[in-house]
């Protein structure tokens, strides 16, 4: 140590710090020898400034500081603490609309959380600045310590200290064998047991001795864990960059094929390409769902199923595909899940004169659990222009509370609520427009009627006449491709068993030491060291000693109690 | 697949009888609690308990003489009255093991299914973890700690949280459920536990440390019917240390069935937000106990606030908080 030792220690060999971070009370000084590099735990340097360093000294203090374990937890608190708001207010990620429909609902504070990022918090830049430097920190600390750890692991255990008498695990024992007999059969007995050892002669003057080590896979695990995570945020970043999602709304009867343009929603990767969209197609067939009818948990859904012909690429032999919630289609290395459903009812609009000018299956939103449908029907080809907007209810009732609402989410009694609107659309206006809002700016509403299927409605000024001609359900797919799963799965099954290595396994050392005693027997002292908080070195201790040629045992056994 | 409701009322009353035995079994373990005399706190006697401790071998977690010594044919006072306990536990447990396996076979699957089920499987976990640690080690001491929270789940489960046996929404129809859950299940029992043994621990430091110091403390009276403060340390650190890697497991278990369910592995859904936020403030533990000024009482803290995200993840979330895991069947 220099004068200046805050500053010169991360200049030192890391290996000749002694490790006083992980003793649970300040040891004596043959057991800190003994455990010196037990532990590759990093050494607590005190965080002050220091005084007067020049740029290169605060460089190096900045490091310090943000490589050091203090600061570690400090941001492993502020990760946790910054992931709190992500789950309180909703996300852009995972409920674009909800987040509209909040911020719509308290302007000013929503604007200002906006700013914040409170809706997207996993996403923005603090989040970010919080994790980078959580990792910067890791690799910081862990490189260091692999450094250290190849040296340990390539090193032999450290020598036997002088007095073993010191240690907290030690037996003193008498043998009739040969000292160096004593030794070989504990050397044996170790390498056995796959430990690795290293011996002096019993002809060396301060006598002879076996040192033994074990449990490396502790450090190794550590730092493979804490190596696993960088590949983890690897894998999320790579599948951010180069995946895409898409979700895309079929109705029954209906066909999608791969392309940007057909999905209602698609969030590609900054770095993908349209070009590696899978060239599949697909027709939903039939889709159902079944509910519990009955009993507390009324209305619940039970049953998903969409059967889909599936053509996996131009020209090949369409296949029959069941698809259902934990069963996705599997198509061109992308995966399509079945992530939603609800009814579409198909509405035919004639003009006065009889003559169709519409006729289409119209996708109504669930807004409830009884699947309560709302939705727009656009007809832009009469003049004025006319739009029907109102409930589809699979199961439909009327009170004065909630208005028309249904009351089963499956199709019992099926029935339209529609209010109709004429005048201008502004669908000409260029301005983006939902297919499920009405823009009723510029329009008059002229009447309202409930519809059966199979039913007609005249409307009121007599310019067209709407028939309910029934309903086909429609399902909507997820279809996903994230390049870096592999890697993460990969990287955090090798997390899992780095971690499990590191808490479960104790790096721990024994010692034989032999010298001749009075009258011709041998004085054996054997003893072990720990400094992992949950493990007792004690067992193999004691089952060594069993294991040596011993003839008389003299009681100075010392065990301390298990912390 | 209908529901058998014969087996499912079996299930009840099983359930109802075990918090029957839960309930004499907490009756014994207060009774052995209140009397029992106690340690000295002070420093002295302290480190006498560790040395008397020292000569036995230092395998035992508990050195109180009057539940510790030899056993020499007259029982002290409270250990007749913990051993039955004990046993009433282990009677009440599987009773509320038979419940859960007859809700399972009333429904034909796994009862995991929401949080009536969750619980009961959460409240079996614990007083699981507590007995086996008692086949192993003396934890006399910690039984009326572990009997009270287990029959607040329960309760709570039979009162506020009862949904009637039915089958499964689809999203949870894959044997995932299975590996997910049953990970979980295991953690809330240990990390329950391990929490106990934190708040504990502060009781004994606090304790120790007035008494050290000759000041009055409120809670002298606990403090003295427990183990040495830095055993309840220990514990606590065991069983996270021990747990920490299956929390992790149950969490990349979830993600695999989200990216078989929805499509994407990892997508900050509130459950998923505060699963990793229990994770991180329980690596914050881990990391606590290495740091110097960290140690002891702050690590504690740090071990408690853990313990109170994963409760939050799993009646705050389930709740409070919309999200895909929401189908709690409250």
């Amino acid at each position: 140590m220099t004068d200046r030792p805050d500053v010169d220690l991360a200049a030192e060999d890391p290996a000749d710090v002694p490790t006083g971070t992980d003793a649970v009370a300040p040891p004596a000084d043959g057991e800190d020898a003994a455990a010196r590099r037990l532990s590759t735990a990093p050494v607590e340097a005190p965080a002050d400034a220091p005084v007067s360093l020049g740029l290169l000294g605060w460089l190096r203090w900045g490091w310090r500081t943000l490589t050091s374990m203090r600061t570690a937890l400090i941001l492993l608190f502020l990760l946790a603490l910054a992931s709190v708001p992500g789950s309180i207010f909703p996300q852009r990620g995972t409920a674009p609309v909800d987040v509209t429909q909040w911020i719509q609902e308290n302007p000013a504070l929503g604007r200002f959380l906006d700013r914040l990022g409170m809706f997207d918090v996993f996403a923005s830049p603090w989040f970010a600045a919080i994790y980078l430097l959580l990792f910067v920190s890791l690799a910081g600390c862990v490189l260091p310590r692999a450094a250290q750890h190849w040296r340990i692991v390539r090193s032999r255990p450290p020598a036997a200290p002088l007095n073993l008498s010191r240690l907290p695990e030690h037996r003193r024992l008498e043998s009739d064998a040969e000292p160096q007999r004593v030794l070989d059969d504990a050397a044996q007995w170790l390498r056995a047991h796959r430990w690795r050892v290293d011996t002096e002669a019993a002809t060396d003057p301060d006598g002879g001795w076996v040192a033994a080590e074990k449990g490396y896979a502790r450090e190794t695990g550590n730092l493979v864990f804490h190596v696993a995570l960088l590949g983890i945020l690897l894998a999320v970043a790579l599948g951010s960059l180069a995946g895409f999602r898409g979700v895309v709304l079929v109705r029954e009867g209906s066909s999608f094929a791969d392309t940007r343009a057909q999905y209602d929603s698609f969030t590609p990767g900054r770095a993908f390409d349209d070009a590696d969209l899978p060239p599949f197609a697909f027709t939903l067939d039939s889709f159902d769902a079944q509910f519990q009818r009955g009993g507390q948990q009324d209305g619940a859904a039970r049953e998903f199923s969409a059967d889909l012909t599936v053509t996996p690429e131009p020209g090949a032999e369409p296949e029959k595909v069941r698809v259902e919630v934990n069963e996705p289609l599997v198509v061109g290395g992308v995966k399509a899940f079945l992530v939603g459903h609800g009814y579409a009812p198909t509405v035919t609009v004639r003009d006065a004169d009889g003559e169709i000018v519409f006729r289409d299956s119209v996708v109504f939103l669930p807004q409830d659990g009884a699947f309560t449908s709302t939705g727009v029907v656009k007809v832009p080809d009469t003049v004025p222009q006319l739009a029907l907007q109102g409930f589809f209810l699979p199961t439909a009732a009327v009170d004065d509370v909630r208005g028309p609402h249904s009351t089963f989410p499956e199709d019992d009694d099926p029935a339209v609520f529609l209010a109709a609107w004429t005048g201008d659309l502004g669908l000409d206006s260029g301005r983006p427009q939902s297919v499920y809002r009405l823009d009723t700016e510029g329009m008059t509403r002229i009447g309202i009627d409930a519809l059966r299927p199979g039913e007609s409605w005249e409307l009121p000024d007599g310019s067209a006449t709407v028939t309910f001609d029934g309903y086909v359900e429609w399902a909507s797919f997820s279809v996903a491709r994230d390049p870096g799963k592999e890697l993460a799965l990969l990287a955090s099954v090798v997390a899992m068993i780095g971690l499990a290595a590191s808490l479960l396994i104790s790096r721990r050392r024994v010692w034989v030491r032999v010298n001749p005693g009075p009258g011709g027997v041998t004085v054996v002292e054997v003893a072990g060291l720990t400094r992992s908080e949950h493990a007792s070195v004690a067992d193999e201790v004691e089952a060594l000693t069993e294991a040596l040629p011993v003839t008389t045992s003299t009681s100075t056994t010392t065990t301390p109690p298990r912390a | 697949m209908s529901v058998d409701t014969t087996l499912a009322q079996a299930s009840n009353g099983l359930v109802y009888a075990s918090m029957v035995a839960y309930t004499v079994s907490m009756i014994g373990f207060a009774a052995s609690f209140a009397s029992t005399k106690g340690r000295d706190l002070t420093p002295a006697a302290t480190a006498q308990g560790v040395a008397a401790d020292a000569e036995s071998g230092g395998v035992a977690v508990v050195t109180r003489t009057d539940l510790g010594g030899p056993d020499d044919g007259a029982l002290p006072p409270g250990r007749r009255a913990a051993n039955i306990a004990t046993s009433v536990m282990w009677l009440a447990t599987i009773l509320l093991g038979a419940g859960i396996l007859m809700r399972g076979l009333s429904v034909h699957r796994m009862p995991l299914g929401n949080m009536y089920e969750f619980s009961l499987a959460s409240g079996f976990a614990v007083a699981l973890t507590y007995l086996v640690i008692s086949l192993r080690r003396d934890v006399r001491w910690l039984g009326i700690f572990v009997v009270i929270p287990v029959l607040l789940t329960l309760g709570l489960a039979v009162t506020v949280l009862y949904t009637e046996a039915a089958q499964l929404v689809p999203a949870l129809k894959s044997y995932w459920l299975v590996i997910h859950v049953s990970a979980a299940v295991i953690c809330a029992g240990a990390f329950s536990i391990s929490a106990a043994a934190s708040s504990l621990y502060l009781v004994a430091d606090t304790g120790e440390r007035r008494a050290a110091a000759g000041q009055p403390y409120w809670l002298a009276g606990l403090a003295r019917r427990l183990p040495e403060s830095t055993r309840l340390d220990g514990m606590a650190y065991r069983i996270i240390a021990f747990m920490f890697p299956l929390w992790t497991f149950a969490i990349i278990a979830g993600a695999i069935w989200a990216e078989n369910a929805w499509g994407r592995y990892w997508g900050w859904d509130p459950k998923e937000t505060w699963a990793f936020i229990t994770w991180v403030a329980y690596a914050a533990y881990l990391h606590a106990r290495a740091t110097a000024g960290w140690k002891g009482r702050r690590a504690a803290y740090v071990a408690l606030v853990a313990f109170a995200t994963f409760l939050f993840n799993y009646f705050g979330v389930n709740i409070l908080l919309p999200g895909l895991h929401s189908y709690g069947g409250v």
